[in-house]
């Protein structure tokens, strides 16, 4: 088959990355307010998105700033939210093989968003070149969410209403992401487990570590039951 | 006022680390050599393990044994499923869910 020009592919990626524009504007904006909130003007959400570039580590980190935490404190939150990134690099080998200096910018914008559109291999046609493809989804997502973390520090002051309870945003993207996991795939086991044993790890040990003891048992448990879960290459449709 | 030197250098710390683990994997298991086929499996099973586990982990702060037990976030989450399997658009879920759960925390409880 014949191969899309590079137009073409900008155009493709373009249109798969604005499927997830809204809700990063809205959650950018959310971060900068509450940034701005907590005495922080624009330039440090823009900083942030692009310094540490992970949403739900930067949520965290408006409190860890603004309550002047440790450096140790803020390493285990940073290891302990971001863990999971370990595993998207994990998926992520294969297909960024032979990327080149490209693979550089695009290990570091594999966010959840992201590596939700090219960890799917069954939404890109055969005639889309995957490198550009891969290239411009991240590039994209990343320009939406700097302007919606600097839209949401400029706003910050000037909005007259209270935003407290903003930060949901947060909790209902990660709903949504699980509620389209469970309708789009018959095997639901994964989804059911990482709920199970995360709520068990929170109520044993602690909001502070939890993270790390269900992410090494949830990934134990799959390895064990390696053969007896099959999860299908969702569709486009 | 904000302390701005140890803003900078938690913003760093936070920078450095989370390079560190997304880059790692590509340290191990440099380009040219076969990923093991564990990993490969662990690609496929694991993001949908891991994304239920962010929702425990939005949800960490919530108390059920104190006033008022869990019930915003309860309304909340319900309304962003109820949207959503409604209209299946990720903005209206997380617009409308959010806004609920604004009105519940402010006005209501």
């Amino acid at each position: 088959m014949e191969k899309n020009s590079l137009s073409k592919d900008i155009k493709f990626a373009l249109e798969k990355s604005m499927a997830i524009m809204p809700s990063y504007i809205v959650l950018g904006i959310g971060f900068g307010v509450m940034m701005s909130d907590a005495g922080y003007s624009w330039i440090w959400p823009v900083l942030m998105s692009v310094a540490i570039f992970g949403g739900s580590l930067q949520f965290a980190a408006v409190g860890l700033l603004s309550s002047g935490a440790s450096v140790l404190t803020t390493a285990i939150i940073t290891l302990t939210i971001h863990a999971r990134q370990f595993i998207y690099s994990l998926s992520m080998l294969d297909r960024y093989k032979g990327m080149g200096k490209l693979k550089l910018y695009l290990i570091y914008g594999l966010v959840d968003e992201s590596y939700s559109l090219v960890s799917s291999d069954s939404i890109i046609p055969k005639n889309v070149n995957k490198k550009p493809y891969y290239v411009f989804v991240t590039l994209f997502d990343q320009i939406w969410w700097v302007i919606g973390c600097a839209a949401g520090g400029l706003l910050g002051p000037i909005i007259p209403f209270d935003t407290t309870g903003i930060d949901f945003a947060m909790t209902a993207l990660f709903v949504v992401l699980l509620l389209e996991q469970i309708l789009n795939n018959k095997e639901r086991r994964p989804a059911y487990l990482g709920i199970g044993v995360t709520f068990l790890s929170l109520l044993i040990f602690g909001e502070e570590i939890f993270l790390i003891p269900a992410i090494i048992v949830i990934t134990f448990v799959l390895v064990m039951l390696r053969g007896k879960i099959k999860i299908e290459e969702e569709g486009e449709e | 006022m904000i302390d701005v030197q140890h803003s900078l250098i938690l913003i760093a710390v936070m920078s450095v680390l989370t390079m560190a683990i997304k880059f790692l994997p590509f340290i191990i298991f440099p380009g040219g050599k076969e990923t093991p086929a564990v990993i490969s499996y662990l690609g496929k099973v694991l993001p949908p393990a891991m994304i239920a586990m962010l929702v425990v982990y939005c949800l960490k702060g919530v108390s059920v044994f104190t006033a008022p037990h869990g019930l915003p976030e309860l309304i909340a989450v319900a309304a962003v499923v109820a949207l959503h399997l409604w209209k299946r658009n990720t903005l209206i879920s997380i617009i409308g869910g959010t806004a609920c759960y604004m009105i519940l925390i402010q006005a209501v409880f």
